[in-house]
């Protein structure tokens, strides 16, 4: 049976019957991971509770950060800083040197580019290029295609429609997430997939985007965070007696 | 010998609060397709609302087989019936109405 992820599931901080509630109906809906965005300041014992509630409705958490840098420094600045704290990275590229750094830094994990601005999506075939090289994969957020309206929609349907072709020629990894904030942004995962239909992507390839890719990128960096991992292809199995 | 027009049927469940009639659900349905497929779209996918039971919310549409990435991209695009917030899932998609019943119970 296919594992279905979200990765990016939008739950207020502070309240607790609204997270109870967003995380049973992703539950219900029939996805099976979820990675929630925790700001840098939540203290571990926020991120308990999280967890205790993703495991109580059946669900394997994530933590996830989403980064918002203005400049290329300020970037490095926050990877170097959050990274190990953190299973997901995603950066939200709002300018091109931003995006560009990001596609090459491997650290980054999810590239997202604002929706409601067409002019700030520099997914081209340079970035792309770039992403393919350090692993980096394009994410999707379908909350706001299904929160738009009118001419801001259709931009944005053109927008993706040409930057899932350039992630598929340069086989970037593409990440459809929910990016929901309510309950009423939620659909099932086979829905997701029947939506991307306006966006010409392949329903296999649709799948894979909302199974596969995400989970491939969990496991890839829980193996990263674990204490035995000493760098790709090599970790420790087991410790001789003399080691301290 | 191959039927052209072969149908489908989509059971749907409405989550929301508010209640609806049957029209509301027929209109709003009707309302996606137009806005993204347009008249040319909509005239291809034989689409008819078979049943709707408002006690469960839960309705079942049918459409032609080849229409159908474009009603089921429609129907979840919906967010919102008569203003209220609204989402549509599609629970199964069947060729036969019996087969349908069977999967969803509906």
């Amino acid at each position: 049976m296919t594992k279905f992820v979200d990765l990016h599931l939008f739950v207020p901080f502070k309240d607790i019957e609204q997270q109870k509630k967003l995380i049973t109906k992703c539950s219900e809906l029939g996805y099976r991971l979820v990675g929630i965005p925790i700001p840098s300041t939540a203290s571990p014992n926020d991120i308990e509770t999280l967890r205790k509630l993703c495991s109580e409705a059946g669900l394997d958490f994530v933590t996830r950060v989403d980064l918002a840098p203005r400049t290329p420094r300020e970037l490095l600045e926050d990877l170097r800083r959050l990274r190990r704290r953190f299973e997901i990275v995603s950066v939200l590229c709002a300018s091109k040197p931003v995006a560009r750094q990001a596609a090459k830094d491997r650290r980054v994990d999810l590239l997202s580019f604002p929706a409601t601005k067409p002019r700030d999506r520099f997914f081209d075939n340079a970035e792309a290029e770039l992403a393919s090289e350090s692993l980096a994969s394009f994410e999707i957020d379908l909350a706001p295609f299904l929160s738009l309206e009118g001419f801001l929609r259709t931009r944005l349907i053109t927008s993706l429609r040409k930057e899932l072709a350039i992630a598929k020629r340069f086989h970037v990894p593409v990440v459809i997430s929910s990016g929901a904030t309510n309950e009423f942004l939620l659909r099932r995962p086979r829905d997701y997939a029947a939506l991307t239909f306006l966006f010409d992507l392949d329903s296999s390839l649709a799948l894979s985007a909302l199974s596969k890719a995400p989970l491939t990128i969990v496991e890839r960096n829980r193996q990263k965070l674990s204490s035995g991992f000493v760098t790709p292809g090599l970790r420790v199995v087991r410790r001789g007696k003399d080691d301290p | 010998m191959i039927r052209q027009v072969r149908p489908r049927y989509l059971a749907i469940q409405i989550d929301t609060d508010a209640s609806f009639e049957e029209d509301d659900v027929k209109d709003v349905v009707w309302n996606a397709v137009f806005q993204f497929f347009g008249e040319y779209g909509a005239s291809k996918a034989g689409l008819f609302l078979i049943n709707y039971d408002k006690q469960k919310k839960q309705a079942v549409l049918r459409c032609s087989h080849k229409a159908l990435p474009i009603v089921h991209s429609s129907v979840v695009s919906i967010t919102k019936i008569k203003g209220k917030p609204t989402a549509l899932h599609v629970l199964k998609i069947s060729g036969t109405l019996k087969a349908l019943g069977k999967k969803r119970n509906v």
